[in-house]
């Protein structure tokens, strides 16, 4: 059965468009307001970060973010209780280390996030070989895992990777941690090439998609993007309004562009 | 057959090991199992690395007899002597195996993390000696507290990157050599520290310092017809204690890894992941890392290595703890009882042998010295005013 998430994208690439899903830190004050301003600008699903002490795949932005969150009191029920309120009419998948999950108990946690109305859930610190209890248990529960696809990857794993993704399948943009980078990285669209090769789920480019002339190059080959830090420093530094001025701009660039 | 086991590819100890790290990672970590693997069956690295270890790290290290602290405490009190080695703690041992085989595999640089400095400065040493780029993050707030450790690593060539994220501490200068390790994977080895992090470092630190064990194991029987009654270490990530105990898991000899009361993952953490491994972790009751506090910069880790976790829960070792109060009496007892100075790490092992000697009168205790105190005199000496 086709997930809220996967059918969402299918929808947006069956129409000849391409998808756009925007990162935004969980527990960030004035978070839900960029949440809102992203599902009103042109986001196709939003994925939301639970802050976790040791972000080991992130940058100094979502780094920041999420410590700021954290002395703001954020915790996990906090933000499923704000995500349960939010109604925004788009799928929400929430980012998440491995231990948020491993401590809550994986069964717990899915129907934790089932509750809050959150279709899906990305898990950066759990390999495809850890993966197999948390996966069976949001299976089950109806959450959509989505895999990382990572530009590291034989080309004998990528299939079981791709096998194993629920939504879609995130395609690593580059070597390195979460942030901008001033140009699209070269692994980024080859491996995308590589994924889209071996699956017919929507594969998207998350990591250094920085801009929205950014966001076109990396959909040339996949079908859309995640955009992480470029999205988190313009809710530090301007709010929900900065936010969904560039989710707007994103979506514009996306649209116009020709395929 | 041994209580310790050679992990399979899933790389458990029990429930506890693992490799969670980013998808990014994981080719790497496969090609590390299969290297060490590799050349720890080649007698031509071994050759190499037992030649590395004698004649330049100073292997074997001694046994010495405490006969004053024997005296005072009424028990027979052994150490093995890993201070003596080259850059002064057994990091070295790890460090020398660990460098090698990043350049056997071809690899053109390194980077570690610290917390104390020594396994910076073991690492920083042997990228010199072997001709690789060498980049140590360290935690700003041990990077004040260890300025020494800091000046020797750049000395020896190597770049030192003070971390400012979360607690500035051990567990943040792991994220960020992970971090760094994650963008710079196919050229650089990330040389662990300890007997932690994703299969296979904690099964590969541990084979690397059980040489301590091994040698130990020989000098005791050889000192006393028998083995001790008591092993102790001090635990952080627990490389030093894994290595003794590696020599005697499988002696009757009660195991004893000492954890600092600000630090303790055995005795106050529960199952959690972090680091890439599943293992005993301080945290809190939404899995948020907790920060640990020691007075000793290397045992300040709110986790601890897999095997250690394992040990715990068969009942095979016991992991105390000892207060800061506790261990800045063990770093003085020892100093003026046997004109050793210990590393503050070891002082924690010293605190509760001296604490626990009037349940063990009469028996062997052997403790690893697995640092010498050099390094913390300066931070002592701010303690100790009155010896000023």
């Amino acid at each position: 059965m086709t997930g809220r998430l996967e059918s969402a994208l299918r929808a947006r690439i069956d129409s000849g468009g391409k998808c756009l899903v925007p990162y935004i830190t969980g527990g960030y004050p004035g978070w839900v307001d960029s949440v809102r301003a992203c599902a009103a600008n042109g986001a196709d699903a939003i994925e939301i970060g639970i802050p976790f002490s040791d972000p080991v795949m992130d940058g100094p932005v979502i780094q920041q973010a999420s410590q700021l969150a954290l002395e703001a009191g954020a915790t996990p029920v906090s933000i499923f209780q704000e995500i349960r309120n939010l109604d925004v009419g788009i799928p929400i998948a929430v980012m998440c280390y491995y231990n948020t999950v491993f401590h809550a108990g994986h069964e717990r946690f899915a129907s934790d996030l089932i509750a809050a109305g959150v279709s899906a859930a990305i898990v950066p610190d759990l390999p495809l070989e850890e993966a197999g209890d948390w996966c069976a248990a949001a299976d089950a529960a109806g959450v959509e895992t989505v895999m990382l696809a990572a530009p590291t990857a034989p080309d004998e794993r990528l299939p079981r990777v791709a096998e194993r993704a629920r939504g879609f399948v995130y395609s690593v943009g580059l070597l390195g941690v979460t942030g901008e980078r001033a140009e699209l990285a070269l692994t980024a669209t080859v491996l995308a090439a590589r994924v889209k090769k071996i699956t017919n789920k929507p594969v998207l480019i998350g990591v250094g998609v920085s801009n929205a002339a950014q966001a076109v190059e990396a959909s040339r080959v996949a079908d859309g993007v995640i955009m992480g830090a470029s999205v988190v420093h313009r809710m530090i530094d301007g709010g929900s309004e900065a936010v969904g001025l560039f989710i707007a701009e994103v979506r514009n660039a996306l649209d116009g562009a020709t395929w | 057959m041994s209580i310790l086991q050679t992990p399979g590819s899933d790389g458990r100890f029990g429930d506890f090991g693992g490799r969670f790290v980013p998808e990014t990672l994981v080719p790497a970590c496969q090609e590390l199992e299969a290297a060490f693997a590799d050349a720890w069956n080649d007698p031509l690295f071994r050759t190499d690395l037992d030649q590395l270890l004698r004649e330049y790290a100073g292997r074997p290290s001694m046994i010495t007899e405490c006969h004053n602290l024997s005296e005072q405490l009424g028990i027979r009190l052994f150490l093995k002597r890993e201070d003596l080695n080259h850059t002064g703690s057994h990091k070295i041992n790890n460090v020398l195996g660990q460098v090698l085989l990043a350049k056997r595999m071809g690899k053109k640089r390194i980077v570690a993390e610290t917390g104390a400095g020594q396994h910076g400065v073991a690492s920083a040493t042997a990228a010199a000696l072997l001709g690789l780029e060498c980049k140590v993050y360290m935690g700003e707030v041990d990077v004040a507290r260890q300025e020494l450790n800091v000046f020797r690593m750049r000395l020896l060539g190597s770049e030192v990157e003070a971390v400012t994220s979360g607690s500035r501490t051990l567990k943040d200068a792991v994220n960020e050599a992970m971090r760094d390790w994650v963008a710079s994977v196919e050229t650089t080895h990330y040389c662990l520290g300890s007997v932690m992090g994703p299969h296979p470092y904690p099964f590969m630190v541990r084979q690397f310092h059980r040489v301590i064990g091994d040698e130990a194991f020989v000098q005791m029987n050889d000192a006393i017809g028998t083995n001790p009654d008591f092993v102790v270490a001090c635990v952080g990530g627990g490389s030093n204690a894994m290595g003794i105990f590696s020599g005697f898991v499988d002696t009757p000899a009660r195991l004893i890894g000492v954890e600092p009361a600000g630090g303790a993952a055995v005795s106050r953490g529960q199952p959690g992941v972090v680091h890439g491994m599943k293992s005993y972790l301080m945290q809190d009751e939404y899995g948020q890392v907790a920060e640990a506090h020691s007075i000793s910069a290397g045992l300040d880790y709110p986790g601890v290595g897999p095997e250690h976790s394992y040990l715990a829960s068969i009942g095979r070792a016991e992991y105390p703890t000892v207060t800061d109060d506790e261990v800045i009496a063990g770093f003085q007892l020892m100093s003026r009882a046997e004109g050793i100075i210990p590393a503050l790490e070891c002082a924690h092992a010293m605190a509760w042998i001296s604490r626990e000697a009037k349940n063990m009168q009469g028996k062997t205790v052997l403790m690893n010295l697995s640092g010498r105190g050099d390094k913390d005199v300066g931070q002592m000496m701010s303690i100790l005013k009155e010896l000023m």
